[in-house]
């Protein structure tokens, strides 16, 4: 298996088809595990980096829970290739910009994927679709004990695991949710949710991570503290404050359809308008528009679009995506011309209904 | 006069403070005045400002903090103030007096219970006596200016009452505290040993 394949592979997250996927995209759990003693990667030299992915891969072969998997060296790869895989939430921007003594490791549904030397040692991370938290633990708690009987973790029974950064120490888990919630951008009650979590201790975040814009009407909500509570106990937390936020954009959307189902329309099918007649599109308005579509679809105002197409939309027209899919490098006006005609294209396969009851 | 804090500048800014009939002084040039002045907000009381300062210059054997280094990655306290990040594993334990203070502002406590590595994960010496010791230093006091700032809120909203329990409260600790400067350190020793 290579990186190519991933492309004409679907990851288990963009079926969205676990629960309460209309408005939960996908579930994250990320544990930061060291080695005791080596360096941490920001102040390690290059020899001690390079044993740190020696023991890795050495212990990798060893564990049955990453049979299927994939390790790879940043170094043989492109920069299309790292782009490819932060597209796909498998690797953060961090990574990507880095070169020698840095890795990944990835099962081949990209339910796993494991950083070597970012800003821990080990980044291990699990993603699933739709809201499915109590999964995604089963999975990277197993893998962690799996791990731990080969890696001597730096650990202290006081403090918990030992991190580069203190704001990681403890836990070490960061647990995140990505949300979709149009409604609630629409009707500008987004800031005043946003300060209430933040209140709580949690953080919100961009499509695509740390440092960045929410657009697209995406979110991602994370805990912010690791230390001092029990894993279950930071999830169940995490869990009951989405379920807040899911019921908030539930509620918003009802009272619109109720209230401006005109506008509400006019302003999917517009977006459904532009997506399948453009000639030239940016990603950012892509996004802002498959958004829309998105919503369309959720409320029953447009028939026949799967979630799934729509979702495969969004990663499909990213830059790295485009370049694959078309074998080679793009420039930023070529990108956006192939980009409207892959959207056309995948659009007209699908015969869409309008929604006739009124 | 001197400078109470670096003893070289002239001392332009003087405070004074009273608090029940106690009177504390303290003189300082304008640099260590703003300096302080960011301490000064989260530290209610001269006293406590003092004991702060004195920490810093009072043991002479101890290293000055910003050049404390880590013996296992060579990493530098002041290394890590400018970075953000610790260098290695053993930085915890070189730097837990340190980063205690830090941990309970970022997490709100200090002490893991979350899950525990099976197998072959190595307990760093972040464990044991010092520790210990940290956690003594760092805990009395932060209780200390938590009970003093809500006594200073209890007064403010002319809750007399509750502010006389605290009032209590904080001089028991000071008792305490003191107690246990003049070497009388069996009892706090057997309390160290409870609270493992």
């Amino acid at each position: 298996m290579n990186l190519d394949d991933l492309i004409n592979q679907v990851s288990e997250w963009l079926r969205g088809t676990g629960a309460d996927s209309d408005i939960v995209i996908s579930s994250r759990i990320r544990l930061a595990r060291n080695f005791t003693g080596i360096p941490f990667p920001h102040w390690a030299d290059k020899e001690q980096e390079n044993k740190v992915i020696e023991q890795v891969k050495a212990g990798i072969s060893q564990s049955a829970n990453l049979k299927n998997s994939l390790f790879l060296m940043l170094a043989d790869l492109d920069n299309i290739d790292k782009q490819l895989l932060v597209e796909r939430h498998l690797m953060s921007h961090e990574h990507a910009t880095r070169n020698d003594t840095k890795a990944i490791c990835l099962t081949s549904n990209e339910v796993i994927s494991i950083m070597i030397n970012e800003e821990d040692h080990l980044r291990i991370q699990v993603m699933k679709s739709g809201f499915d938290l109590d999964d995604a633990w089963q999975i990277i708690n197993r893998l962690d004990d799996d791990l731990s009987k080969n890696f001597p973790f730096a650990f202290s029974k006081e403090l918990g695991y030992l991190t580069a950064c203190p704001t990681n120490t403890g836990t070490a888990m960061r647990g995140s949710i990505m949300l979709h919630l149009p409604v609630l951008v629409m009707t500008r009650q987004i800031n005043r949710v946003l300060d209430a979590i933040a209140k709580l201790n949690f953080t919100t975040r961009g499509l695509y991570g740390e440092g960045t814009q929410a657009s697209g009407n995406f979110f991602q909500i994370s805990n912010q503290v690791s230390l001092g509570q029990k894993e279950e106990e930071i999830l169940d937390k995490l869990k009951g404050v989405i379920r807040q936020i899911i019921d908030q954009e539930k509620t918003a959307r009802q009272a619109l359809l109720l209230k401006h189902r005109y506008m509400l329309e006019d302003k999917i099918w517009r977006s459904y308008g532009t997506l399948i007649n453009a000639h030239i599109i940016t990603s950012q308005e892509t996004v802002d528009l498959l958004s829309m579509l998105r919503l369309g679809q959720d409320l029953g105002i447009i028939k026949g679009l799967e979630r799934y197409l729509i979702n495969e939309l969004f990663i499909l027209t990213q830059p790295a995506h485009l370049q694959k899919i078309e074998k080679k490098k793009l420039s930023p006006q070529e990108r956006d011309i192939k980009r409207a005609e892959l959207i056309r294209q995948k659009l007209s396969v699908k015969k869409i209904n309008r929604d006739n009851s009124n | 006069m001197l400078c109470d804090v670096c003893g070289k500048n002239q001392a332009t800014v003087h405070l004074t403070e009273i608090v029940d009939d106690q009177m504390t002084e303290l003189h300082l040039c304008e640099v260590c005045a703003k300096q302080k002045s960011m301490q000064m907000e989260q530290q209610f009381g001269l006293s406590d400002l003092l004991a702060g300062l004195a920490d810093f210059g009072k043991h002479a054997g101890e290293i000055e903090p910003l050049k404390l280094k880590c013996p296992n990655c060579n990493l530098t306290y002041d290394d890590f103030k400018k970075i953000g990040r610790l260098g290695c594993s053993s930085c915890y334990s070189t730097f837990i007096k340190y980063l205690l203070p830090l941990l309970k502002r970022i997490h709100g406590t200090t002490t893991h219970t979350g899950k525990v590595p099976k197998g072959a994960a190595v307990g760093v010496a972040a464990s044991g006596s010092s520790y210990g010791k940290a956690r003594e230093a760092v805990s009395p006091r932060n209780d200390m200016l938590e009970l003093k700032a809500k006594l200073q809120e209890a007064v403010r909203l002319e809750n007399f009452e509750e502010a006389a329990k605290l009032r209590d409260k904080i001089k028991e600790l000071e008792k305490k505290a003191l107690g246990a400067d003049k070497g009388k350190t069996s009892a706090r020793e057997s309390g160290r040993k409870k609270k493992e």
